[in-house]
This record gives C-alpha cells, structure tokens and sequence, in this order.
C-alpha cells in the first residue's frame, strides 16, 4: 500500500504528464491554419526559415488516440492503490491482475490441465515403465528442463556432476533411491584432509588412492599411506575404498572420479574437500511434483537398465 | 553556402577536433562490436583471454559507439549550430577546449579499464566512479558553455535545434549524476547507494534516457539543422516543433520502467513506464514528419546528393525504431521479446540506422565547412555514395537478422508440449540462433568497411583542403 502522499504523487506526475499532452495539443492548436501554406514565420537562423504549417490531422488524431489508450491501461492493469478493472482465476477464486496474479493464474490453469496426464503413469512401477516410449519421452523433457543444467543433455554428467549413464550410484540406483535423491536431494561433504595429513601425507594419499584403481603412482609413497586410509577415510570409503551409498562416498576402485581422477585433481579433493549438492527437486517441480519425480526416476532408471 | 559574413569568427577548432574524432570513435566502437558479434558466432575468437572476452569488451564497445562515436557527433553539431543559428561565437573558448581533451581522456580511460575488468556492473553506466566524476566535470563545462552561448546571442528567437540539445544535456546531467551516485570502497570499485529494486529503476531511468535524450533528443538536434540546411527547404512546421518537442521530453523521462516489466518492480511503476512508453509515439514520430516533410519540393534531390539520402534514411530508420519501441513495451508483447535478440535488432535499428547515419549525413555536410571548403566538396561523392549503401545493407542485415532470431528465442522459449514440457532446453535456442549470429557479423562489417571508406575520404579531404589553404590567403571562415 502506498501512503496518501505517494498515491498523490505519482497520480499528479503520470496522469498530470499524460492530460498535460492533451492540454499542449489543445493550446498551441489555437490559432492554427486550416491549409497548408508557404508561409514562414519569419524567423531565420543561418539561413533555415519554418513555415507556419498546421498540425498534421492524422498526427494530432494519432495522438490523442495514445493519450486515450495510456489512460485505459492505467485503469485496466491499475496504478498505486487502485487495483484496475482487469482480474485473473487464482486458487479458484477472481483477483486483481497483478504480474505475481497472473502468474500463479497461468500456472494453476496449467497444471489442472496436464496432471490427468502425469497421474495414469503414476501406479505403473518404475522397472515396469521404462517400457512404456510416451513415459519415457516426458521423462526425457522434464529431465531437458530441469537436470540438464548439471548434469547434461545427454545425462553423461561433467565435472562435479556425476555421470547418470554408467552403472555407478553414489547414493544408490534403485528406483526408489533415485526417488529419494531427486524428491528430497543429496549432500555430499568430503572434508578438508590438508591440517590432518599435512603436504607429506596428502601426497602420499594421493598416490595410495590411485593405487586403488590401478592407477600410474609410487608403490612406496601409497605403502606409507595405506594405515592413514584405514585411520581416517575407510569410515565412509570402506576398508577396501569400494565407497558406501549410505553416505555417498564414492567408490574409489573404479575408474569412474567425480572430481578427476588426475594426481593434482586428487590433492584438490584430499586438501580441500568436496561439496556436492543436488536440491531436493519436490518444491522445485511444484504441482504434480510425485507424479513428475516418478517419470524423471524411470528415465534415469532406464539409462542404465534398458 | 556560408557567404554570409555579418558574423563573428566562430571556434571551428573545438568542431573540427571533434568531428574527426568521431569518425575515429566510431571505427573503434564498431571494430569491437563486430569482434564481439563474431565471438557469439563462434566463441574461441575470446582466445580465453580475460581482456578479450565478451563481457569485458561488451561495455566497451556500447560506451565506445554511445559516448565517444555519438558523443564526439554531439558535441561537434552542437557546438556548431549553435553558434551558427546564434551568430555568436562559443561562450568560453577554455571551456570548449577543456570538454575536447577532457571527454576524450575519458574515453582513453574507458578503453583501458573496461577490458581490465574495472566496473560498475550498471549497463551504459559501467565505468568507475573517478572516471564518472571527470565525466560529470566535463559535462557540466558542455552545459555551462552551450548555456552560456545561448544566453549572450545575437538572433532573437532560440532555433529549434538548440532546444532540443539544451534539454538533452541537461537530463543527461541530472540522470548520469544520479545514477552514479555511490560509496568508494577503493580508487578501482565503488557501491551505488541505491538499494535493491530502487537501483534498477534509477538505473533504466538513466539507461533509457541515455536513448531518450542522448540518442534521441541530441540527434533530433542535429536533424532539425543538417536537414533542412541540405535540402535547402524551410522546415516544414513550427507549430509541430513546438508541440513534439515539449511531449518528448516530458514523456520519455518515464518511460524507463518498460526495460523491468514482470521484476520486482512495483507493478504500478512498471504499467505506468508502459503507458508513457505508447503515448511516446506520437511526439517521437512529430520530428521524423518534420524532417520528411522538410523534403517536400526537393525529393529530386536525393537522386545525386548521397549525403540528403543519409538524412533521410535516417529518419526512416528512426521513425521504424520508435514505433517499434512503444509496441515493444505493451506487457503482453514484451512477455515474448524480454531478453531476447529482438531487444538487439530495436537497438540497433536506432543506433545504425538513426543515430549513426544522421551523424555521418551531418559530418559530410560539416567537414569540408570545417577546412574552408565549401558544402559538399568532400573528396568523392562517389565515396559518399558507395557509404550509403553499405551503410544500410549493413543496418538491415543486421536488424533482419535479430528480428528473425529474436521472435524464434521467444517463441521456441514458451514452446510447450502436450504433456506440459517445455519443447525446446535453452540450449537448442542458442543452437538455432547461430546462422542468425553469422549474419549479423556479415552486416556489422558491411557497415564498418563504410566508416572505413569514410575515414579514407575525410582524409584526403582535409589533405586537399590543408594544400589549398596553404597556396591561398587565409580567408575568414
């Protein structure tokens, strides 16, 4: 709400700049020539004369058809505390247009629209719908809209985005597990391993680490760092480094590194840590958001299961 | 032309020095528009070079064309027509020479800090504040002097084209002022002191206005003097002067509120930016008649005069531009062309097409002036001919091409299907846009090898007129 002083305001600068046009036309209308002429008015500035015309008729009609048109809109979409004529349907019931209005209105009706669609896919299981194209053609749209900022297009994941084609989880790949990653999110919190291990150690872990996989690294440098692994990471890794979904420490065996498999990536990762997050997308995907999440999760599912 | 001698010695140097500043601002400013529209086209001409890259280079080719290629024109025909139209030489000559080498430090300034990185982040207002503070110095000693000139002359009436650069320097006091206002945290960075949602809205009150009155108001200046002067026609109604020019100023200051339709403006602000932003159209359109109307008996002489055909291409270009911004500003319309290429194509439509041609129609007519020759004698009206056409094959290229893309993004953007997905992912539209990107590179060119053919005939111009002048008795300008 605005105060009296500003309602006033603002009405007397852009209704009084709007009228004061109308009043400009109407003023230096007075006295003007029916005709076209040739006449000047006299005056000359370095040789430039300007003839006394008229006001062309289309011109001054064109006008003040805008000046009519810019009040109208003033009293359709409202100005300060007087709402406009125009209303929109929200939450079933008739409100002012405002821009937040008009898109919850345009949302709403949206969504009343589409979820007889969302709703017949949403008692068919995941493993069981990954058969169905038209299912997993809306899965891939939704995924295009929503995931692919991270995790890419084509799902293949990027730096610090995990890969969603492989058979690899951290948190696990089971249909209702992907539910739960995507309705609720993850957070993933490698801590900062520099104060503990100190440059000797985190260069020692580094090569440990690699020696999981297989990795080029020095055999005696991963040997001195094998008690440290089991000391400080096989909490969450595991003693053999194979990772835990419950956590989602990843697997350290496998060629598969979220953050780069690279000695110097490694060493980014032990000295400074790591935190992944992907949101909780039930808010996110608002109305039909289970029914969504259900078709986003056999997409998901089907890229590694079909 | 000018035989008339019943007038003082005018300061030509200030207008001398700055037309041709102008054309070489304006090469400046348009080689890196074209390197940085060839880098959407393909992305690895940003060399991954910070100093390279498009958002360094992005403000300073908009501050280069907008204030030192426009700038530099403004100056050079205000200073000029006022005095003519006055018959009274510069109020201060110390004045108009400190603005010259003044408005020209900020430039070199510009040039270096903007591709540091050095900014204010506000658009069309991004350089830092000792650099604002020089700008506003500079500023107000341009008001002060055209003020003043007015003030101490000779003619009785003040000429049209003198109101319309009196109000254009004032805003653009009041608005660049105002804008910049913020807290210095160091020599290199600085906070605006207006908050939040009130700092967008006095930003666009400020981005608009240096379209408004810069842009428009300023080159309806240099319109309402070169046009009737290379037509050799009276203008065509006092009484429409009179009536456009007091609308326009009073409507467009509020019409900046269109640039944050569906933000966290108030809604009421942004409706009532709408409605100014409609009523506009008819007091922007009452200088584009005046000019075409101008013409009416002398039409024949666009058929050899390339600099008359200049002019009024231009006023086309500003007539389309300015009936486009109004629709363009309708919430129903400006929900499909909010953030995409079309925003570009209306820009540009005005800055190539108005802006630009106007001030090269203007130079051709000032610059053999400027070295004692007489109107029109440029080296080649050939030259001057082939220019012209460069110069709008390149406009519209370039404006076709962001119209194209610019409705496609808004309509591909909206797409829905039936099962409520959107139809396309942002990055198909980029994908799309490209052979849109690519022609607009073409079109940028075509209109940069015109100013470089422009630049070649300027100097042999003033290269002929300085041998001239040498064999010859100083005459009196």
């Amino acid at each position: 709400m605005l105060g009296t002083f500003w309602q006033v305001w603002i009405t007397l600068i852009t209704v009084g700049s709007i009228v004061g046009c109308g009043i400009l036309i109407v003023y230096t209308s007075r006295g003007m020539r029916k005709e076209e002429t040739t006449e000047t008015t006299g005056h000359d500035y370095d040789g430039i004369q300007e003839i006394d015309n008229p006001l062309p008729r289309w011109w001054v009609f064109m006008f003040w058809a805008t000046i009519l048109f810019g009040l109208a809109y003033l009293g359709m979409y409202g100005f300060g505390n007087y709402k406009g004529v125009i209303t929109v349907t929200v939450d079933g019931q008739e409100v002012n247009w405002t821009a937040h209005n008009q898109w919850k209105a345009e949302v709403q009706a949206f969504d009343a629209e589409i979820a007889p669609l969302y709703a017949k896919y949403s008692s068919t299981p995941v493993a069981e719908l990954i058969h169905n194209d038209e299912a997993l053609q809306t899965g891939q749209r939704l995924f295009k809209s929503n995931c692919s900022v991270c995790h890419g297009s084509t799902a293949k994941g990027a730096l610090g985005f995990p890969n969603l084609t492989d058979k690899d989880w951290l948190y696990g790949g089971q249909p209702a597990q992907i539910v739960q990653t995507i309705t609720n999110g993850r957070q993933g919190a490698m801590p900062a391993w520099e104060a503990v291990l100190g440059d000797e150690g985190v260069n020692q872990m580094v090569n440990y680490v690699r020696s999981l996989s297989g990795l080029k690294h020095e055999a005696a440098l991963a040997e001195a760092a094998a008690p440290k692994f089991l000391q400080n990471c096989a909490i969450c890794h595991g003693a053999d480094g194979k990772g835990n979904i419950l956590m989602g420490a990843p697997n350290l065996t496998d060629e598969i590194w979220l953050y780069g498999g690279s000695s110097k990536q490694i060493e980014m990762t032990l000295r400074h840590g790591r935190a992944g997050k992907m949101p909780a997308h039930k808010e996110i995907l608002g109305a039909n958001a289970d029914a969504k999440i259900h078709l986003l999760a056999t997409y998901v599912y089907s890229l590694s299961n079909k | 032309m000018s035989t008339a001698i019943d007038h003082p010695e005018y300061n030509y140097k200030v207008v001398r020095q700055f037309a041709i500043m102008t054309v070489v601002w304006g090469i400046v400013g348009m080689a890196v528009g074209v390197l940085i529209a060839a880098q959407l086209a393909w992305p690895q001409l940003n060399f991954d070079t910070p100093w390279l890259s498009f958002g360094r280079l992005r403000p300073l080719h908009t501050n280069g064309v907008i204030f030192a290629f426009g700038g530099s024109a403004l100056f050079a025909t205000s200073y000029y027509i006022v005095q003519r139209t006055t018959r009274t030489r510069l109020f201060s000559d110390t004045l108009a020479s400190f603005t010259f080498w003044g408005w020209n430090t900020v430039i070199v300034l510009a040039v270096i800090t903007l591709p540091m990185g050095l900014t204010s982040t506000k658009e069309y207002a991004e350089l830092e504040w000792p650099i604002d503070i020089l700008v506003a110095l500079v500023w107000v000693s341009y008001v002060v002097n055209f003020l003043g000139t007015l003030a101490v002359r000779k003619e009785k009436h003040i000429y049209v084209a003198n109101w319309f650069f009196a109000a254009f320097m004032i805003m653009i006091a009041i608005l660049y002022i105002g804008n910049n206002l913020a807290i210095p945290v160091s020599l290199t960075k600085s906070y605006s002191i207006w908050p939040g949602t009130i700092d967008a809205m006095i930003q666009w009150w400020w981005g608009h206005n240096a379209v408004g009155f810069f842009l428009t108001a300023g080159f309806l200046g240099i319109m309402y003097y070169f046009v009737p002067k290379q037509a050799g026609r009276p203008v065509y109604s006092y009484r429409l002067s009179i009536v456009h020019f007091w609308a326009l100023i009073s409507i467009y200051v509020w019409a900046g509120a269109h640039h944050l339709h569906y933000s966290a403006l108030p809604d009421w602000a942004q409706t009532a930016g709408m409605a100014m932003s409609l009523i506009l159209l008819a007091p922007s359109w009452g200088g584009m008649i005046n000019g075409m109307m101008t013409l009416s008996g002398a039409w024949h002489k666009l058929r050899n005069d390339p600099i008359l055909r200049f002019l009024v291409v231009s006023l086309s270009f500003y007539g389309m531009s300015t009936f486009e911004g109004p629709m363009m500003s309708i919430k129903t319309v400006n929900a499909l062309s909010h953030d995409t290429d079309w925003t570009i194509g209306h820009v540009h439509s005005g800055a190539l097409g108005w802006v630009a041609m106007v001030s090269i129609g203007a130079l051709y007519h000032l610059i053999p002036i400027m070295f004692n020759r007489k109107a029109g004698e440029m080296h080649s009206i050939g030259l001057i001919n082939v220019h012209f056409w460069l110069a709008t094959i390149g406009t519209v290229l370039y404006i076709a091409a962001m119209w194209v893309n610019g409705i496609m993004q808004g309509l591909m953007w909206r797409a829905v299907n039936d099962d409520g997905t959107l139809t396309y992912s942002f990055v198909e539209s980029v994908e799309a846009s490209h052979p849109g990107y690519v022609v607009r590179v073409l079109g940028g060119a075509v209109f940069l090898t015109g100013m470089l053919i422009m630049a070649y005939n300027v100097y042999m111009t003033v290269r002929a007129a300085k041998k001239e002048n040498a064999a010859a008795v100083p005459a009196q300008a």
